[in-house]
């Protein structure tokens, strides 16, 4: 007891000057950083680049630089977080701060000249991140051997099932075949199965029926379509630029035009990875691939009048190496932008050396015509070049636009020179504007000079009175030109980047501000994962190879796992955006190492890894609940069943659509604006967000489809869930609210497929009630209705027969049309029976 | 808890909710038993079930009227007679250095108020002459007039006073607090999203659910059509036949439950009852016949100027009666670079005495101890002026203005009579009780029994929060 209190009295002796005598480093200094700033600032802890437990690193300081100045206090970044002179920023940041004596104290030291003797350093503790088990290679082991050999299928199987075993516990049976043709199409193509192609493979005894229907299922278009959707929510693809003006892209859809033919054609998944990343960096760049690393360009863009183009330069980056991180790598990178985080594997300093990849990057668009569309362009482009100039000299454009830009010119180099009108018509030039504006007009192609025009009509607004730009008829002309425009054929445009010649260096950014940078960094890869082998100066080509290369233990575990989180409705690792040492540790180590290490050994066929899975007994489980599992595996983690999951919100709009054979099966192209209610575009800023419903067969496309705006998304897709695409979706969520079941009761859309589903059963089947009713159980759900749901079906005709006879009105108003000889009361019953079917939860759910 | 767990453990509660009647706590106990939940997590049932807060609160609902796109705090709340003398002059190099602004040059010329401020109220609150209902509530309100946020444009503003944050991805301020408290209201959702004026810079941001589960997101009302998305059945499908649709669809998906024993369906069938349910309530919210000709008139809802505004005040104090928890009350747009007189006119016209009745009407009622009403935009506007067309005048605005502006609160837990913060004497900074956003929300979160530091849902490996890793709770301004 005694020598505790001595102790605890000789330490408070320590922690403050001793007055009179000079501060001694020993006595005086570094108790108060053994106290207060090691637990961050020392062995255990690097943050912010900082150690202060020896001599040399504490000298040369952190990411924002030196934090110690010899014989300069009030210069000094450490003396200024200790004592709090900056709003905000107070080390440390939580526990007690420094008395005013420990400040002194380090004050002193410091004014003294901070002489440091050479003392022994404290001993490195750090614990090596990279033991975590995501960083260590998949080590692939053989398939266990289990007990239950009859039930397995292929080596996943073993893996689950020794699990299973080791718990006594079996597989499920497997599902009966109207479930299983159901699952594997809308697993694999996103749609219902048709009737004929149920009834053939329930028909088919030979014994590979099942792995033809695979097959079968993965050679069709639509596999594309449904696997680019999951990739589309990774790549936060949308159709607008997001933030507040959320201008229209109309050149994304080229990028998702090419994702569906790469993932039908199956491209291999190191080569699709390439393509994305850096494919415009490949030896003589091909458009595909430029068009591929379109994926760069879904970040978003703030169009705000006062943005900072140097801010939006940076945040764009930023956002393009944290997605990059968190779809390829797993990893929550972008978590590190501000600051270090004391149990991250990734430091702010690598982060900032990931964004080195992406900051020489600027956005550029390309001619990415489709096959046939040059030959018509070529033909028709002289009349259109003729129109074009007849318009623009009618207008008597080019003194106006001659005079006008080397005073915008001006008014940028020198701003407030003209006045506010002037310096606004600089800020609203757009970066590839500018670059044009900047050029000979001599050397501009036609393209840029076109767009320089098209500006200049817009904006010349800006610099005369609306009297003037009224009275010069460029709102009419404009009108004009798009008119013509639109009446010519046109190529295909896309989106992609290309780094620039002379890029400016890359910094760490102190607490992500890019006004604040610390530091230079070199781009680089973090130093928990193996290095990368390259020359110099590597670009992001050499990212993407190192992302791709065999000793990169993340790539093929998350993407294997996605995978699995598709087909099985969660992850092998739960948390698929998060493979580092925060994220949840896989439930079967074994099974991904070894899918991991079969999808390099397949050459990286995703197609072949699907084939491999939704053949696994595992998959063909049936997934209905067990209740003796129930509280031994609530969230079924030992794949004991297959999961019953309901359909992605663009599925949701599929199956309707095709269960009433109103789909349009087009592949590709263009995204379109199905009907939605007048006025959802009054809540996205001023009048910037336009909404045209689209026309006649375009209004019947699938869903992934639908044009996404941002900031006033379609609301049927964001009501099932669909994401925001602001940031990358690793994981959607499912849930569950009235406001789905408002939905697809009474959205017209939704109320149009019970329409056309009623007029589709009494179509094609002929015959009684009770076999219709058969039939739209078929179609709608894939199956025969039990004997229990024919009766009650037949109850409903019944009931809802007695309603209409109340109200003999009600009929004509649900079904407008008619149908030859059904009369008009039967074929209401039947839209209100449809209606029903299209809203069971077992018709939005994949079992 | 992550949020698959938080969805298991949601929905086999309301399975028994639903289907096991009053054995539904025995069950749900012993469930919660088996799945060896922590004390914590027994507090979250079912996702919008009422839940207590930290401490007990001042308030149970609040109402934010946010006025998208930054009123000018130096016209309305905060009296600069120094503006005068600088009025015309360039500010001193001292005060804008590094000085980063939307628009206008840090040399931009400071413009005085034409506005005449009077004190009012007991308390002698100075406010503008534009804003005569408010004055009339000023010992209700707590002025605040030290305002600041770190960012100066729109969006970011806006994600940062909704979200706490300027990167995408997290829930809204409505987001957290339905996520907190869970919903007193059956029939109505918990968290309502109103807008008049213009659409806002932020878009679907402002109440967005972020990484909570999305029952948290904001439901919007619309002005026009259904005042929710698809409320009312199609043409023909009388109340009967949706009746009889609704018992069809809920006995075939019982059959379906029965079979496979995934309690997803007995949430289904819930949310087929519920949305039933606002089929009737909602129209019954909008209906205003039975409110007493002197409520109409107070509000303005048969005015012009102040209908859209008006009337969605009224409807969130109707809300608030009938257990709606967050009330997001949008009114765009004050981002006055140009046309300021003008345009302050119109917007306060439009909004001043619908907000004022608000108050009076919510403290007639006995409602205003239990709700926090909130005012306020993204940031403030520059004491310098912004001139966009030189030839024309009155064209003179002002621009984005981060460092200094205000907001009021009134209600559940706010000391009202009083004024908290000052600037300087151009407006131009702070000089006394900084309050930044974050300090905002932690307030707010206080009022409704809340540690702002405790709210917290783990994501990506971390427990995320309102107020980011900031926020203090303001004392001056609590009651």
């Amino acid at each position: 007891m005694t020598s505790r209190i001595t102790l605890a009295a000789a330490a408070s002796l320590l922690l403050s000057p001793v007055r009179g005598l000079p501060i001694d480093f020993v006595r005086d200094v570094e108790p108060v950083f053994r106290q207060k700033c090691y637990a961050c600032h020392g062995p255990a802890q690097v943050m912010s680049g900082l150690r202060l437990d020896r001599r040399e690193a504490a000298l040369a300081g952190g990411y924002s630089g030196k934090v110690i100045i010899p014989g300069k206090s009030a210069d000094s970044k450490l003396i200024q977080m200790v004592s709090g002179v900056k709003l905000g920023a107070i080390m440390p940041p939580v526990g007690e701060r420094l008395t005013p004596e420990q400040v002194n104290a380090l004050r002193t030291w410091i004014d003294e000249g901070a002489v440091w003797p050479a003392m022994p350093e404290a001993k490195s503790e750090a614990r090596s991140k990279s033991s975590h088990w995501a960083f260590k290679p998949p080590r692939r082991v053989e398939p266990p051997a289990v007990r239950g050999r009859s039930f397995v299928r292929n080596p996943i199987d073993a893996f689950i099932l020794a699990k299973l075993e080791a718990e006594g516990i079996q597989f499920s049976p497997e599902a009966d075949r109207y479930t299983l043709i159901r699952r594997l199409s809308l697993d694999l193509r996103g749609l219902p199965p048709a009737p004929e192609e149920i009834a053939g493979f329930v028909q088919d005894n030979r014994p590979d029926a099942y792995e033809r229907l695979v097959d079968h299922m993965l050679a069709s278009p639509h596999y594309g379509e449904k696997w680019a959707r999951h990739w589309l929510d990774l790549a936060r693809y949308a159709d607008s630029d997001g933030y507040e003006k959320d201008l229209p892209r109309p050149h994304a859809w080229r990028y998702r035009h090419w994702l569906i033919e790469a993932l039908n054609r199956d491209m291999p998944y190191d080569e699709f990875t390439i393509w994305q990343i850096a494919g415009d960096l490949l030896p003589n760049a091909t458009v595909e691939q430029k068009v591929a690393t379109g994926f760069h360009r879904n970040t978003l863009t703030n169009r705000e009048g006062g943005i900072d183009r140097e801010q939006l330069r940076v945040e764009q980056a930023v956002d393009r190496a944290s997605t990059v991180g968190s779809v390829w790598l797993g990893l929550t990178v972008g978590c590190a932008q501000c600051h270090d985080h004391k149990y991250d594997p990734i430091s702010q300093k690598e982060f900032y050396q990931l964004f080195a990849f992406f900051s020489p990057a600027e956005e550029i668009d390309l001619d990415a015509p489709l096959p046939g569309e040059m030959g018509p362009y070529l033909k028709a482009e002289p009349e259109y070049r003729r129109g074009r100039r007849e318009l623009l000299e009618q207008y008597k454009i080019a003194p106006l636009q001659t005079a006008w830009e080397p005073k915008a010119i001006e008014a940028g180099r020198n701003q407030g020179k003209y006045g506010g009108d002037w310096d606004l018509a600089w800020t609203v030039l757009w970066n590839d504007e500018r670059q044009i504006l900047l050029k000979d007009p001599a050397k501009r192609t036609q393209k840029e000079q076109d767009k320089l025009t098209d500006h200049f009509l817009e904006w010349y607004s800006a610099v005369v009175s609306r009297e003037q730009y009224k009275a010069l008829g460029f709102k009419e002309l404009r009108e004009k030109l798009q008119r013509l425009a639109a009446g010519f054929p046109a190529l295909s445009e896309a989106q992609s980047i290309a780094d620039v010649a002379n890029p400016p260096a890359a910094h760490v950014l102190i607490r992500g501000d890019f006004r604040d940078p610390g530091i230079a960094v070199d781009p680089g890869t973090p130093a928990v994962l193996p290095p990368m082998v390259a020359g110099k100066k590597p670009n992001r080509l050499d990212l993407a190879r190192w992302i791709v290369s065999p000793r990169n233990p993340l790539t093929a575990r998350v993407a294997v796992n996605r995978m699995w989180q598709a087909f099985f409705g969660k992850g092998l690792v739960s948390t698929a955006g998060d493979f580092g040492t925060q994220g949840v540790r896989p439930t079967h180590p074994e099974l991904l190492d070894w899918l991991a290490t079969e999808f390099e050994r397949r050459e990286w066929s995703v197609k072949s890894m699907h084939k491999l899975i939704v053949e696994s007994a595992a998959y063909r489980q049936a997934s209905h609940t067990r209740n003796e599992l129930i509280t031994r595996d609530p969230y079924n983690k030992l794949v004991a069943r297959q999961t019953r999951l309901r359909l992605e919100a663009e599925l949701v709009r599929d199956a309707a659509l095709s269960a009433s054979a109103l789909l349009n099966p087009a592949v590709g192209g263009k995204s379109v604006r199905p009907p939605q209610p007048a006025g959802m575009t009054n809540l996205g800023y001023g009048d910037f967000v336009k909404w045209k419903d689209s026309d006649g067969a375009d209004r019947y496309r699938r869903g992934l489809y639908t044009f996404f705006q941002r900031t006033v998304p379609y609301p049927q897709l964001m009501t099932f869930d669909a994401p925001d695409s602001n940031l990358p979706c690793t994981r959607r969520e499912r849930s569950t609210t009235p406001l789905q079941a408002l939905n697809l009761l009474n959205d017209p859309g939704f109320f149009e497929t019970a329409q056309a589903f009623a007029a589709r059963v009494l179509r094609e089947r002929q015959g009684s009630t009770a076999d219709r009713i058969e039939y739209a159980f078929l179609l709608a759900l894939g199956r025969i209705p039990s004997g229990r749901e024919k009766d009650r079906a037949a109850g409903f005709f019944h009931q809802q027969g007695q309603i209409f006879k109340q109200e003999p009105d009600a009929p004509a108003k649900l079904f407008p049309g008619r149908l030859e000889g059904v009369p008009a009361a039967e074929m209401a019953e039947w839209v209100t029976f449809s209606r029903a079917l299209l809203n069971l939860d077992e018709f939005i759910t994949r079992e | 808890m992550d949020s698959s767990q938080f969805r298991q453990i949601q929905t086999r509660r309301r399975f028994f909710r639903a289907c096991a009647g009053g054995l539904g706590t025995i069950a749900l106990a012993h469930v919660m038993a088996d799945e060896g939940r922590t004390a914590e997590a027994t507090r979250i049932p079912d996702p919008l079930t009422p839940r207590l807060s930290h401490f007990a609160p001042k308030a149970k609902n609040v109402i934010f009227l946010f006025m998208e796109g930054a009123p000018s705090q130096v016209d309305l709340f905060d009296p600069k007679p120094g503006l005068q003398k600088w009025d015309g002059h360039p500010l001193p190099e001292s005060l804008t250095k590094d000085l980063r602004l939307a628009f206008i040059k840090p040399t931009a010329k400071v413009m005085a108020s034409p506005r005449v401020f009077k004190p009012a109220g007991q308390c002698g609150m100075e406010l503008s002459d534009l804003l005569p209902g408010l004055a009339s509530r000023a010992d209700d309100i707590c002025l605040v007039r030290s305002m600041f946020t770190d960012a100066f444009n729109h969006h970011p503003g806006q994600l940062l006073l909704m979200s706490g944050s300027i990167q995408f991805g997290r829930p809204s301020m409505g987001a957290w607090v339905t996520y907190g408290l869970g919903s007193e209201s059956r029939n109505l959702p918990a968290f309502v999203v109103l807008s008049s004026g213009r659409g806002t810079s932020g878009g679907a941001s402002n109440w967005s659910s972020g990484f909570l589960p999305s029952t948290y997101q904001g439901v919007t009302f619309r002005s026009t059509g259904d005042p929710v998305l698809y409320l009312s059945s199609p043409n023909g499908v009388s109340s009967r036949t949706q009746r009889s649709g609704l018992d069809l669809v809920r006995d075939l998906n019982e059959e379906r439950l029965a079979m496979t024993g995934d309690v997803e369906i007995a949430s289904r069938i819930a949310s087929y009852e519920l949305a039933f349910r606002m089929q009737s309530s909602a129209p019954e919210l909008l209906d205003f016949s039975k409110e007493s000709p002197r409520t109409l008139e107070m509000y303005g809802v048969n005015r012009k100027e102040t209908r859209p505004f008006g009337t969605n005040c009224l409807l969130a104090r109707r809300m608030v009666e009938r257990g709606v928890r967050f009330v997001q009350l949008m009114h765009a747009s004050w981002d006055h670079h140009s046309e300021l007189n003008k345009g302050l006119k119109e917007k306060c016209e439009a909004t001043d005495h619908p907000a004022a009745a608000l108050i009076q009407d919510l403290k007639e009622r006995g409602l205003l101890d239990s709700t926090l009403v909130v005012w306020g935009g993204e940031f403030g506007r520059t004491p310098m002026v912004e001139i966009r067309r030189p030839g024309e005048p009155g064209n003179e605005g002002r621009d984005h203005h981060p460092l200094a502006f205000s907001m009021w609160m009134a209600g559940g837990g706010i000391k009202g009579g009083q004024v908290v913060g000052k600037t300087d004497d151009i407006g131009f900074n702070i000089v006394e009780d900084k309050v930044h956003v974050h300090d905002l929300q932690a307030t707010i979160l206080h009022c409704l029994g809340f540690d702002h530091t405790r709210l917290t849902y783990r994501h990506q490996g971390r427990d995320f929060r309102l107020t980011d890793v900031a926020g203090e709770v303001k004392k001056k301004l609590l009651a």
